[in-house]
Formats: structure tokens, C-alpha cells, sequence
């Protein structure tokens, strides 16, 4: 047997043993295993998630065979749930995989309390009703929720979740913490430590740009009345003056300063997501908070007192040319202010733990680090329950959209998606299902969506008579393309919620199988 | 696996709406609603019905390029879409790492030919679907193979491959006398990537659409770390490993070439980048961060790649058929926050040399084809070394194998207007190593030659005569 960390070496470089841990521990249910579901599952058991339990009541048919890879023609007539699950244990033996044959409709009816033995819940080709209904037992269970389905050429994920916390949201790009235009001791002492006109030409090129930076501020401000460059001359004027310190061509270190100059310019203090996550109402804590929120109300403090405005260092600089002394110096500098602000949130941390009446220990130091560390990442998701988006949506964003060239499309395929449940709990069928009935199919949807938008106060005028037709041809179709794209996003969000890394999405995905431009309605 | 859950009977309610239309049983349940219904917002030339569909099994080939985590995907995607025709190409063999995405792998299989035991699974699941493997490099394969395909679906990794095989397809395209591209020459690509939570899916039109040449500066070049800095002035964990591994080791071992798949050369690499780092003070040099580096490994994960070989599939099945329309031409997409997809519609590089109508190469008619070749060398545009002819799918010159060599040598001696059988102009493909930012790597070139003199075309513009 190899070593599982071999195996998940690839994704390991992503979200890391903690992450890894947190998919081992998980379970999740499946709700129909139809290739949207098992794709999901498939994604999810290649990478190691603890248990999946997968439920359908179906009997494997033929045209199976045609879209989903998990059957066979061995499993003609048998439990769907069965054949998807035994292929599904084949991939990873590490993953405990068990199957019930049983419509979900059945056991979101009749048995509710089935879902809260589970971390998270993906339920697949479900229609509105089950939705709504399956929703709320999660939301009381406390049981996260990934809704996905493929309908033709479109499809649709949506998450739910009462409240999702991020601390390690990892964006792909975000301004270094380097304090610049706020300087502490420690740092403003080792910029003046070293001189800038050191005759070596070799140790003049090797002066890092945060030393460059933080003297030629210093500079500045001394004959602008203590202000740094605000306006675009201004602007403009210092990169000029850095570039008259350069004695040489090759001097990639004033090159650098130059470029990274737009850091020493950006405002003081937090940003605004982080202003909003202080503000908030849970950051007002009690015996009931969670951790997350403890934290934040220490860091609140920290902010508003020893911060002066300002989150904890993030303590890790870029690389950047220098020599490997001034270099590490600096490095050393960084880490030792990140410790000291860790070591003040700490306390605030246990105080405020003693004062709600917990065990001041029972938040790690491990996760004050990191927190920290991501003070100004951190990113919090709240989700509203489907059925109070389905009777009320925001007005105002679903106006916007509609008449958004860029999220027509998307918006059309959402009003769909809900006028086909609607057409279905009228006739039994979905709009095109049956070969031979479409031209009536087509009127019926069409006055099924009219009214649609009519009670959700919407121009019904602005759905456009091709989109109603291309729906009506895709006849409730689950094109294995499709749901592999589907499926392979909702795998995606799932590892998200779990690992509680990254920013799940934070609305409806709706797929554009069209021209592929997919998109995320916030309604 | 078994439940214990009972379930009390729930009285029959409406009609499940979750399943499917019992009557049309059939395996073209769900696909035939999109191939055999007319529809609105459609390709050109969709004409619906049970022959497209049968004709999608029966002519469309499709080639799949790489047999990696795209590739495996790719494969089941198209097998589940309607193709039946498959061939995919791939050199590596399985290893523990590609387990994680790569599904239709088990860890018995390490150290078998992807490309195998990928036909192979995919082939005992769906029925009726054939698959060819290919276990080689794909300049292995000549013109005549690629040829062969309709549409070619890349899940490759490394520029140089998409650029080896983009110009391959490319190599066919004819433009008429309006510099409009000869439908039947068109040999259409769809192009997918992949890193960690980001990806792309491309359609490529080779006369019609940017080819991956047109838009190379999508991809940069990998920034490599200046020499001096990994010898004089380190600073990160990562110039300690680089220093160990391109510096350190061939100071020691004496000529002995580093492997990275041997585990005591990585080894040794490790320890020494630690004993530097040490020297220096640096921190975060870790055995598996000694293994990104030398390898430039990218992370991988499944989803991603489901995403990104479903949105090539799907184009594929657009592409062969019309049923709807098809991406215009290319997808970004990135999971990291939320989920971004952008489409961006790039434009053709008129000049391209690739997908253009050809370099010119205007020629005296006593010009031997040894001569000939010399001069690609030289040419400016092209650094084309080591070059081997070919003409309307005849070898003049081929530089292997040997056997091939032997049997074209003769020809070397030869004008090349007598080869081509004395013709004014034509078009000749030249396959070679061209330098393109110090680096050498294998391409194809398609030529427009035209010979001086003959058939009174000295007054053309010469783009590229010696």
C-alpha cells in the first residue's frame, strides 16, 4: 500500500494537511445518482472525503448506459444507487461508501431527521418543492447544503448555508502587508541603519525597496508637511525622484521600488471588507458565539488599541532583490512584529473567552496564528433559505440582471429553471419530455414564465422566445458534458465548505451552455 | 453496504418528476434531444435528425492528446457524447501521484502506459465505443495520422506539446484564392488547461479563429531564477533548492546527470539546500517543497479538471454537429473565490506563420533540396534546423529513421523543382528544431514555395527568398 500523502501530493500543495484532515473526517450524502450526482461524488472520493452514503430509489434503465459512466450494462434493472456506489468504492478504498435504495423525495418527507447525521448534504436533480422542504431540515439540522442539477444545456449549483467563515480565503492576489506609509520602530530603525549612498556600487543595488521606499517616504514627507504623494503629479514626482537615486542601468532594486511604489501610495488602515466583518453584529459576543467570532471581536480591539488602526502584521514579505543579510534582517523584522501582535491577540482572545463564560483555552494558539495572519482576508457567507429566495428575490439585482446584456442569458435560464418545476407539478412531465407535443410544450412554458415574472413583478416581456424554445428542446435532458461540468463545480464548493478554505460561492451558478458565459446571480 | 433504515411507505403521490421519460429507452435518451430537435440558438449547418446522430457515431474521429488528468476525462466525456470514434496519444506511464484525478487509474496500474489502460476502462464501460491507444510521443506520429482526425481535443500540459500539435493541424490548412480557408482544410482544436483552482477551455478554428500560436503571450515564459542570485545573493527556500539542484550537483557529481525521478538524487538535493539554507538563515525549505521546485510541479485536482474537459467535450459535440453554438473562443475560469467565468474572444495574428497561408519562399528552379534545407536554417523567420520535406504527403528528405534517411538521401542532390515535379508553386511541409528564445524545440512549418521564372510569377513579392 503507498502512503496516502503521495497519492494526494498534487492537492496537498493546495489546501494542505489540515484540509486533507477536514475531507477525511467528512460525510456526505448524496441525493440521486444520476451522472450530476455520481460526477460530484466521483470528484470527491478520488480526493479522499471521509464517508458518502448515496440515495436513490431508481432502477438502472437503458438510457443510463448513454450518460452516466458509473453503470453498466451488467446493472440494467438493478439499484442505481447500488451500481454508482460499488464503482464509486473501486476508485478509493480509503473512502467508506454505503448506498440506500430510496426516492430522497421519500425521505425528505417522511424521515427528516435522516439528514443530520451528515457534514454536508449534495442533493442532485431536485425539484423546487424538495428544495424548499430539504433546505429547511438542513438549515435546523445545521447540515451544509449543495444543491446542484442539469437541465440541457443548462444547469445550476446553489449552496446553503446559514453561515460559512473563512479565516485562510488564500485570494490569488492581495496587496502585501509591508506598513510602508506606516512604519513601526523596529523597521523605520533598520531603514535608517542603512545608507543610501553607500559609494559600492554592488551594496547600492542590493538595498531592498521596502528600505528604498520607507526613507525616500521619509524624505518626502519632510518637506510636504508630514503627507505622503496623494495626487498624480504628485505621484509621478516621487517615482521621478526614486529614479534620480539610481547610479546605474542594472539597478533592478530602484526598478522594484518603482513598481511596487503604488504600495506606499494605498490608504492606512483596514479595508473596507474587513470594516464590515468588525461591524457586524455577531462581532457583539456571547456564550454562544463561535470561535470565529470571538476572534474577531479580539481583533477588534486589538485594531481600535495597540494596532492604531491597523490588523496584526501578516509577518511574510515578498521576495524582492537585496542582499541575503539585509534580506533576512528584514524578514526577521516582519516575523517578530506578527509574534508580538499574535501574542496581544492572544490575550484579548482568553480574556474575552473568561469574560463569556468559556475556557480561555479552548481557542488554539495554532488557529490565533492563523487568524491572524489572514486578519485582512477573512471573509464570512451567509445564505438566504431557497424557498425565501423563490417567493421573494431581491427586486432591484433580478431588474439589473434582466436587463444586463451580460447576464441575460443566465437570468433567462434561472426564470426557467423555476417555470419548468412549476409546468412539471402541473402536468406531470417536463416541458418537451415527449417527442410530439412541443408546440403546445412551448406556449405552456411560455405563459407558465409569463406569470412567473408577473408575481415576481418583473416585465414579463423580456424573456426572449428562443431561450423559451431552446428549453422546451432540452426536455429535462442530463447530457453527461453537462453534468460533468456541473458536478465538477458543486465538487468544488463542497471541498470549499469542508476545508474551510477558499470563497465558496456566494449566490446561484447558473450555467450558460450556450456561449459559456456562466454566471453568479446574487439574488 | 447495507442500510438499516426503514422507511414507512409513503402513499403513490403524483408522477416522480426526477425521472426521466420511461418510453424514449434508449442509450441516445438524453443526447437525442439535442441532436435530433431542431432549435433556436444553434451552429450553422445543424441539420436534426437520426442521421446526424448516427453519422456523429459513425464518421466523427476524434483524436484526444494526452491521457493525464484532462485526457482521462476527455475520453469518458466524448465516449458519453456520441463519439465512438476515439484515438488518444500519450507517452507517460502511471504514477502514485496522478491518482488523485486521474480516475480511470488504480493504483495496480502504476507503471503501465496511460494511454492504455485508459482505452481500456473507458472501452469496458460504455459499449460500442472504440478507443485506439497510442503509446508514444506525439512526434512519433506523422501528418498522415493527424490527418485522419476531424477534430483534435488537447489535455496537455506543457506549451511546447499545444504548440507542436497546433501547428500540426495547422500544417493542413489551404486558403483559396480570396486568402479565404478551404473548409475542407480546416482541422478544428479544442485546447484545455489546468492549474489548481484555474483552467481554460479554448476552440481553436485553425483560418478561422486565433491559433495557439497567435496568442502565445497568453502564456509566458516561466521565470527562471538569475544565476548570480542563486550563487551570491540567496533569499528565499527556493534559490537554496535551485542552488543545489542546477549548481551544487554537477560541482559534485562530476557528469553524472541529475534524474528527478530518482529519489536519492532528490534526496541529495534536499540536504544540501537545507545546509545552505542553514548557512545563510533562511527559512521553509521542506522535502516536498524540494520536489515542487525541481519538477515545477503544478498542483492538481479533480474538479478542476472535470470542468475543464467537460467544456471541451461540449465543444467538440458543437463543433461536429451544430446542435448549438460554439464558444467564441475562449474560457477562463478560476474557483478560487466563488466561481469566474470569462469569455474573450482574441483575434487572429494576420501575420501568423503558423495558421497563416504559409511562409513564402521564392527559389531559383536549379535550387537543390540540400540547398534548400540550408536555407531554412538561415531564414529569419523560421531558424528551422535540421529539417525534413515532405510534398503533398511524399518524403523528399527525412532526417529519420535511419531506413527513411537512407531511402530520401538521394534526393538531396536534387533541385527541389524537379521533386516537386516541376510545378510553379506549391505548398511543402518542413518538420525540424527551431530556436525560439534560446530554447530548442521540434515544429512544423507549412511553405509556400514558388519558383523563379516559371509560369511569370517573378514579380511577386518575395517574403522570405534567400
Amino acid at each position: 500500500m503507498a502512503e496516502p500523502k503521495t497519492k494526494y501530493d498534487r492537492q496537498l500543495r493546495i489546501w494542505g494537511e489540515q484540509g486533507q484532515a477536514a475531507l477525511e473526517k467528512a460525510s456526505v450524502c448524496l441525493l440521486n445518482c444520476g451522472p450530476t450526482g455520481s460526477e460530484t461524488l466521483k470528484n470527491l472520493v478520488l480526493g479522499g472525503i471521509g464517508s458518502i452514503t448515496v440515495v436513490d430509489g431508481s432502477k438502472v434503465d437503458v438510457g443510463d448506459l448513454g450518460n452516466n459512466f458509473m453503470v453498466d450494462e451488467s446493472s440494467v434493472g438493478e439499484s442505481k444507487a447500488k451500481c454508482v456506489c460499488t464503482f464509486l468504492q473501486e476508485l478509493n478504498a480509503a473512502v467508506k461508501a454505503r448506498f440506500i435504495d430510496e426516492y430522497p423525495e421519500k425521505l425528505i418527507e417522511m424521515k427528516p431527521s435522516f439528514f443530520s447525521e451528515f457534514t454536508l448534504v449534495v442533493a442532485t436533480q431536485l425539484p423546487e418543492r424538495s428544495m424548499v422542504n430539504l433546505d429547511r431540515i438542513c438549515r435546523d439540522a445545521n447540515v451544509m447544503l449543495v444543491f446542484a442539477r442539469s437541465y440541457g444545456l443548462t444547469g445550476v449549483v446553489r449552496l446553503s448555508v446559514k453561515e460559512h467563515t473563512v479565516i485562510e480565503s488564500k485570494p490569488d492576489h492581495f496587496l502585501d502587508d509591508l506598513r510602508l506609509n506606516n512604519p513601526w520602530l523596529e523597521l523605520k530603525r533598520f531603514s535608517e541603519s542603512i545608507d543610501m549612498n553607500v559609494p559600492d556600487p554592488v551594496a547600492h543595488k542590493h538595498i531592498p525597496y521596502v528600505v528604498i521606499l520607507i526613507k525616500m517616504a521619509e524624505e518626502w514627507a519632510k518637506s510636504h508637511n508630514g503627507s505622503l504623494p496623494s495626487t498624480r503629479e504628485e505621484k509621478k514626482e516621487f517615482k521621478d525622484l526614486l529614479k534620480s537615486k539610481m547610479i546605474g542601468l542594472d539597478e533592478d532594486n530602484y526598478k522594484e521600488a518603482v513598481d511596487a511604489s503604488f504600495k506606499l501610495f494605498a490608504p492606512r488602515g483596514i479595508n473596507s471588507n474587513l470594516r464590515q466583518i468588525l461591524d457586524d453584529n455577531c462581532a457583539e459576543v456571547d456564550s454562544r458565539s463561535s470561535d470565529f467570532w470571538v476572534l474577531v471581536a479580539a481583533l477588534k480591539e486589538f485594531i481600535f488599541n495597540e494596532g492604531g488602526g491597523e490588523a496584526p502584521v501578516e509577518g511574510s514579505i515578498p521576495d524582492m532583490t537585496s542582499s541575503t543579510e539585509h534580506y533576512v534582517s528584514l524578514q526577521k523584522i516582519y516575523q517578530a512584529k506578527a509574534e508580538a501582535d499574535i501574542l496581544v491577540m492572544e490575550l484579548r482572545v482568553r480574556n474575552i473567552l473568561k469574560k463569556i463564560g468559556r475556557d480561555p483555552d479552548s481557542i488554539s494558539k495554532m488557529t490565533i496564528k492563523s487568524f491572524c495572519k489572514n486578519a485582512r482576508k477573512l471573509t464570512v457567507c451567509r445564505y438566504r433559505l431557497v424557498g425565501e429566495e423563490f417567493s421573494s428575490p431581491s427586486l432591484p439585482e433580478l431588474q439589473k440582471y434582466l436587463t444586463d446584456e451580460d447576464y441575460s442569458m443566465a437570468v433567462g435560464f434561472y426564470i426557467l429553471l423555476r417555470a419548468v418545476d412549476r409546468f412539471a407539478a402541473n402536468l406531470n412531465s417536463f416541458p418537451g419530455q415527449f417527442d410530439g407535443e412541443m408546440d403546445e410544450d412551448v406556449s405552456r412554458l411560455k405563459s407558465i414564465t409569463v406569470g412567473l415574472l408577473t408575481e415576481l413583478g418583473c416585465n414579463s416581456s423580456i424573456l426572449t422566445e428562443d431561450l423559451i424554445n431552446e428549453m422546451c428542446r432540452f426536455g429535462a435532458a442530463e447530457l453527461h458534458a453537462v453534468a460533468a461540468f456541473i458536478g465538477g463545480i458543486a465538487s468544488q464548493e463542497v471541498i470549499k465548505l469542508i476545508t474551510k478554505q477558499f470563497v465558496p460561492i456566494c449566490g446561484t451558478f447558473i450555467f450558460n451552455g450556450i456561449d459559456h458565459k456562466s454566471q453568479i446571480l446574487c439574488l | 453496504m447495507h442500510t438499516d433504515i426503514e422507511i414507512v411507505e409513503a402513499e403513490q403521490t403524483s408522477i416522480d418528476c426526477t425521472m426521466a421519460d420511461s418510453t424514449a429507452n434508449s442509450r441516445t435518451r438524453d443526447l437525442d434531444k439535442l441532436l435530433l430537435r431542431p432549435g433556436h440558438l444553434i451552429g450553422p449547418n445543424f441539420e436534426p435528425g437520426p442521421e446526424l446522430r448516427d453519422d456523429l457515431q459513425e464518421y466523427a474521429k476524434v483524436l484526444v492528446i494526452g491521457a493525464g488528468g484532462l485526457g482521462c476525462e476527455l475520453l469518458k466525456d466524448l465516449a458519453l457524447s456520441g463519439f465512438k470514434n476515439l484515438e488518444v496519444i500519450d507517452m507517460d506511464r502511471i504514477e502514485i501521484t496522478n491518482l488523485n484525478r486521474q480516475f480511470l487509474f488504480r493504483l495496480e496500474d502504476v507503471g503501465k502506459p496511460k494511454a492504455e489502460v485508459a482505452a481500456k476502462r473507458v472501452m469496458e464501460r460504455v459499449s460500442g465505443v472504440n478507443i485506439v491507444p497510442h503509446f508514444c510521443r506525439i512526434e512519433d506520429k506523422d501528418l498522415d495520422f493527424y490527418s485522419d482526425f476531424n477534430i483534435i481535443a488537447l489535455g496537455l500540459d506543457s506549451v511546447e506539446a499545444r504548440s507542436y500539435i497546433n501547428s500540426v493541424a495547422c500544417s493542413f490548412l489551404e486558403y483559396d484564392s480570396e486568402d479565404k480557408p478551404r473548409e475542407e482544410t480546416i482541422k478544428p482544436m479544442v485546447d484545455g488547461g489546468t492549474e489548481g483552482f484555474k483552467g481554460h477551455a479554448r476552440v481553436i478554428i485553425p483560418g478561422v479563429t486565433p491559433c495557439f500560436e497567435c496568442t502565445i503571450w497568453l502564456f509566458p515564459p516561466q521565470v527562471k531564477f538569475p544565476l548570480c542570485t542563486l550563487a551570491e545573493t540567496p533569499r528565499t527556500a527556493a534559490h537554496c533548492i535551485e542552488y543545489a539542484h542546477l549548481i551544487k550537483w554537477d560541482e559534485v557529481h562530476n557528469g553524472k546527470a541529475f534524474d528527478p525521478d530518482n529519489p536519492e538524487h532528490m534526496q541529495w538535493v534536499y540536504t544540501e539546500a537545507l545546509k545552505r539554507a542553514e548557512l545563510f538563515g533562511i527559512p521553509g525549505v521542506t522535502y516536498s517543497l524540494t520536489q515542487g521546485v525541481v519538477k515545477n510541479i503544478i498542483p492538481a485536482i479533480a474538479s478542476t479538471n472535470a470542468i475543464i474537459s467537460a467544456a471541451c467535450t461540449l465543444e467538440t459535440l458543437k463543433i461536429a454537429s451544430g446542435c448549438s453554438k460554439t464558444l467564441s473562443n475562449y474560457m477562463s475560469y478560476n474557483g478560487v473565490e466563488g466561481v469566474h467565468v470569462k469569455v474573450t474572444e482574441f483575434v487572429r495574428d494576420k501575420d501568423c506563420l503558423v495558421c497563416g497561408s504559409g511562409v513564402l519562399i521564392e527559389l531559383d528552379a536549379s535550387v537543390t533540396l540540400k540547398k534548400f534545407i540550408n536555407l531554412l536554417e538561415d531564414h529569419p523567420n523560421l531558424h528551422l534546423s535540421k529539417a525534413s520535406v515532405t510534398h503533398q504527403g511524399k518524403n523528399l528528405y527525412m532526417q529519420a529513421p535511419p531506413v527513411l534517411e537512407e531511402m530520401t538521401r538521394s534526393n538531396l542532390t536534387r533541385p527541389l523543382f524537379d521533386l516537386m515535379g516541376q510545378v510553379a508553386r506549391d505548398t511543402v511541409h518542413v518538420t525540424g528544431m527551431m530556436s525560439k528564445n534560446d530554447k530548442k524545440m521540434s515544429g512544423l512549418r507549412k511553405l509556400r514555395v514558388v519558383f523563379k521564372g516559371v509560369d511569370g510569377v517573378a514579380d511577386m513579392d518575395s517574403a522570405g527568398s534567400a
